[in-house]
């Protein structure tokens, strides 16, 4: 599959980021070179809870309209999302262990993060683990539907113990508590990464109409 | 609604009546229970860590994986002869069949804490005495939670190539928001703190009771085929 020109645009906004993070981007004061995992880490964060949550839209639809099309989508935003979600776990640890002295906390945001990880590998192996499709269809909207239902009761569970994250210093009520010069960096970072998901989303999208095309539901049967 | 609950409670009496008449699977579900307590109480140096302070955990993981036992079997009994399809073609509807089965899961799942939950105080000798009322309503509040939830996973794993493998895999991330919660309030019982400490926990408990309850049942008929 030749990669597409979304995805080479995708692509080369993400490196324009990097450029700009690593090269262009003032260094924080207390925590040093570090912090800078912030514009992996974050942006790879909301891309992974914006890739869940398509899933529980497309599943809620999928149930409604019966299209394979939506389907797809589903399995395409989680698999895409728990590449995400990945990216969120590990650089995470890589930052705690300096700046918190420890790569783990059982703090509300990580649990959280973690069991999202963990919900939709979940929701992927069960796909692989259904033949039929019109059935493993029906299975993934249901755990689609019930893992978005899942997610603030985890929250809230994990979250009466005292949380240790960074608060959010973007989406506040408050003005951004973040210097101009990394609050572009982090905008930016946020907006190459939404690009880079839209582009790794529609690869996957099109592998799966390939694949099943290739394999229509009749050549199973048979 | 009426017939809604009839019919379930009619399932709910088929299913019984067979563990009833085989006891395979409560007999295994109790005896894992006393396994696991002896040897969660090896896990740990008990001159370092108090009982009490185990014992809580220790409960509520016993719950989920004793539970997990019998939900297994919970859609696990229709597979031989495809019995499932006779359940579909009666005259009941699709979402009695789900409570029938839940409700059967809820009397196994209590059954087996009725034993557990007596084991765990005599073997870590602790007092349960004080706290025994409020302590059961944790395990109900809990318990529905865990069987609408296994239930709805147990119709589903059945019917894929790991069903052993896949319905821990799928059941144990919601069992966590009632874990926490169940294990957090027997602490706060145990150590002796009123039972209104403890109405955060349960109201969360509760919670999910209610949205997961109305959540699976909406959801059972999907999983069936068309």
């Amino acid at each position: 599959m030749k990669p597409t020109p979304l995805t080479i645009a995708a692509i080369a906004a993400v490196a324009v980021t990097y450029i700009r993070a690593i090269f262009f981007t003032p260094l924080e004061a207390i925590q040093g070179p570090a912090q800078k995992i912030l514009y992996i880490h974050a942006p790879a964060a909301w891309v992974a809870f914006m890739a869940f949550g398509l899933v529980a839209v497309a599943s809620i639809l999928y149930l409604w309209l019966r299209e394979d099309r939506l389907d797809r989508i589903a399995e395409s935003s989680a698999e895409v999302g728990v590449v995400f979600t990945t990216v969120v776990l590990t650089t995470g640890p890589l930052w705690g262990k300096p700046i918190w002295g420890a790569y783990w906390t059982w703090d509300a945001r990580l649990t959280l993060t973690l069991f999202l990880w963990f919900i939709y590998v979940a929701y992927l192996v069960m796909r692989g683990a259904l033949e039929d499709r019109a059935t493993r269809a029906r299975y993934s909207a249901v755990l689609g539907i019930l893992g978005a239902l899942l997610i603030p009761f985890i929250h809230l569970s994990v979250y009466l113990f005292r949380t240790l994250h960074p608060q959010t210093i973007l989406m506040k009520p408050s003005a951004p508590s973040l210097p101009g010069e990394m609050l572009t960096t982090l905008l930016l970072a946020f907006a190459s990464f939404t690009l880079l998901y839209v582009a790794l989303l529609r690869s996957r999208y099109r592998y799966a109409v390939t694949r099943d095309g290739a394999h229509p539901p009749e050549a199973t049967v048979a | 609604m009426r017939d809604l609950l009839r019919d379930a409670w009619l399932i709910a009496r088929k299913d019984l009546a067979i563990e009833f008449r085989t006891r395979s699977a409560f007999l295994s579900a109790v005896v894992f229970s006393l396994l696991a307590i002896v040897i969660f109480f090896f896990a740990w140096d008990a001159t370092a860590v108090a009982a009490i302070d185990l014992a809580p955990g220790v409960l509520w993981v016993i719950f989920v994986f004793s539970g997990l036992l019998g939900m297994h079997r919970s859609f696990g009994v229709e597979q031989p002869d495809r019995a499932i399809d006779g359940l579909i073609a009666s005259p009941v509807a699709r979402e009695a069949i789900f409570l029938g089965k839940a409700l059967a899961s809820l009397v196994f799942v209590l059954a087996v804490q009725a034993i557990a939950i007596p084991a765990v105080a005599l073997f870590y000798n602790l007092p349960l005495g004080g706290v025994a009322l409020p302590l059961a309503g944790i395990a109900i509040l809990a318990a529905i939670g865990l069987v609408v939830v296994g239930t709805l996973f147990s119709a589903m794993a059945v019917n894929t190539r790991l069903a052993e493998l896949l319905l821990p895999m799928l059941a144990l991330p919601f069992f966590v928001p009632i874990v926490i919660p169940a294990a957090q309030a027997t602490a706060k019982l145990m150590s002796g703190r009123p039972v209104g400490d403890t109405v955060a926990w349960l109201k969360l408990l509760l919670a999910f009771d209610i949205v997961f309850i109305v959540a699976c049942t909406l959801a059972y008929p999907f999983t069936l085929e068309e």
